[in-house]
């Protein structure tokens, strides 16, 4: 699904990142704890969070996270907006919770960058 | 649809107050792990899905009136968690899918009624 | 610790600077890249720095992240002075932790970090004087 495609579907602002709407991106990890997302998300997942501050942008960035959602209608700040841009993060905002993303987004096939959380030795980040 | 359906159909772990499974509706969803946007956000009536596992969620889940929460990515909740929400009659329930996994599931049987 | 020539970079992290929190991953991060590190790797740096920091915001007064790159492995070596750990076998527990409400609400403190670090890293050694600090290395072999 294009990244254009998702910002359609939730009714969403683009932020930043308007050259990069033709991305493509298959999978998503939705979570408001950025340690979980540290843990678990996979690259090129879109992040999908309430979590309007820095730290997501940083998380993202340092799991190559293709894009992240910020949902709820989460105020962004000057800061969060600049970072984004540095570290060439597209944001797109939504004013949708983060119940209504998830379903609406599993509905039309993206899914889960990871499915279950098992006990695993495997040390790469894929 | 109840409490009951949706711990058969998603292989939930009721973790306590399995009485209220069968009688309690659920009207609605939310999904999040931070305290505060929930108890701005949530509705009464919703199932909320988190990863928080620590003792204040079951105040803001019975604060709130949830129907219930769901504790995802295979977490634990507390020892005192799960005392507590015995005690204010609020049911926890576990998965090992992620958040977005298990609420895209939920969204859809929801939908389908 | 790698000897010194070796060393890459030294940062320097403020306690309780919560709004900064992650930057030094970044700069780290963005420095791999040029130096055309696998990506794989260079994400497992990029979270085990990152927990690190944030641990250093939450837990002391201050400390220093020193990263060394070696033909054969990057090594991170992050040394505060601080609070430090009481029990260091409880703190790697998943799920343990001693946050309060103004880290979580920061999106962390579920108790991960220590655990995410070490899942990442090839050796993970730490040690604590309660009350004097923490001290944690951490070895991602290339």
């Amino acid at each position: 699904m294009k990244l254009s495609e998702i910002r359609d579907i939730l009714d969403a602002k683009v932020i930043v990142g308007e050259d990069k709407l033709d991305l493509e991106i298959t999978t998503a990890f939705g979570a408001d704890l950025m340690s979980d997302v540290l843990a678990f998300a996979r690259s090129g997942c879109l992040l999908i969070t309430g979590l309007s501050n820095p730290q997501s942008v940083r998380t993202a960035y340092a799991l190559d996270i293709a894009a992240i959602l910020v949902c709820r209608g989460k105020s962004l700040t000057d800061k969060f907006v600049e970072i984004s841009q540095e570290l060439n993060i597209p944001i797109l905002w939504t004013r949708y919770i983060m119940f209504e993303v998830c379903g609406m987004l599993y509905k039309e096939g993206l899914t889960g960058c990871v499915t279950q959380i098992q006990d695993s030795e495997d040390k790469q980040i894929a | 649809m109840t409490l009951e359906t949706l711990v058969e159909k998603l292989e939930l772990k009721c973790k306590c107050c399995w009485e209220k499974l069968k009688t309690t509706e659920i009207k609605g969803g939310y999904a999040g792990d931070l305290l505060s946007d929930v108890m701005a956000n949530s509705k009464e009536g919703s199932i909320w899905v988190t990863r928080q596992v620590h003792l204040n969620i079951v105040a803001v889940a019975s604060l709130k009136e949830h129907a219930g929460i769901v504790i995802v990515q295979g977490a634990t909740p507390d020892k005192d968690t799960v005392e507590k929400a015995t005690r204010e009659g609020v049911p926890i329930m576990v998965s090992e899918l992620t958040e977005f996994e298990l609420v895209g599931r939920i969204y859809q049987l929801l939908q389908n009624g | 610790m790698p000897s010194d020539e070796y060393l890459q970079g030294i940062y320097y992290i403020q306690g309780r600077d919560f709004v900064d929190a992650g930057i030094v991953s970044s700069e780290i991060k963005k420095s791999l890249k040029d130096k055309g590190i696998p990506e794989s790797i260079i994400r497992r740096v990029a979270v085990i720095t990152f927990e690190a920091e944030v641990n250093m915001i939450s837990y002391s007064e201050q400390g220093t992240i020193q990263l060394f790159i070696e033909p054969d492995a990057i090594t991170i070596q992050a040394d505060d002075i601080g609070q430090g750990i009481e029990d260091i076998e409880l703190a790697q527990q998943e799920g343990y932790s001693t946050a309060d409400d103004s880290i979580r609400e920061l999106g962390f403190g579920a108790g991960m970090g220590l655990a995410n670090i070490k899942k990442y890293s090839d050796i993970f050694e730490i040690t604590s004087n309660p009350g004097d600090g923490a001290h944690l290395k951490s070895v991602v072999k290339l």
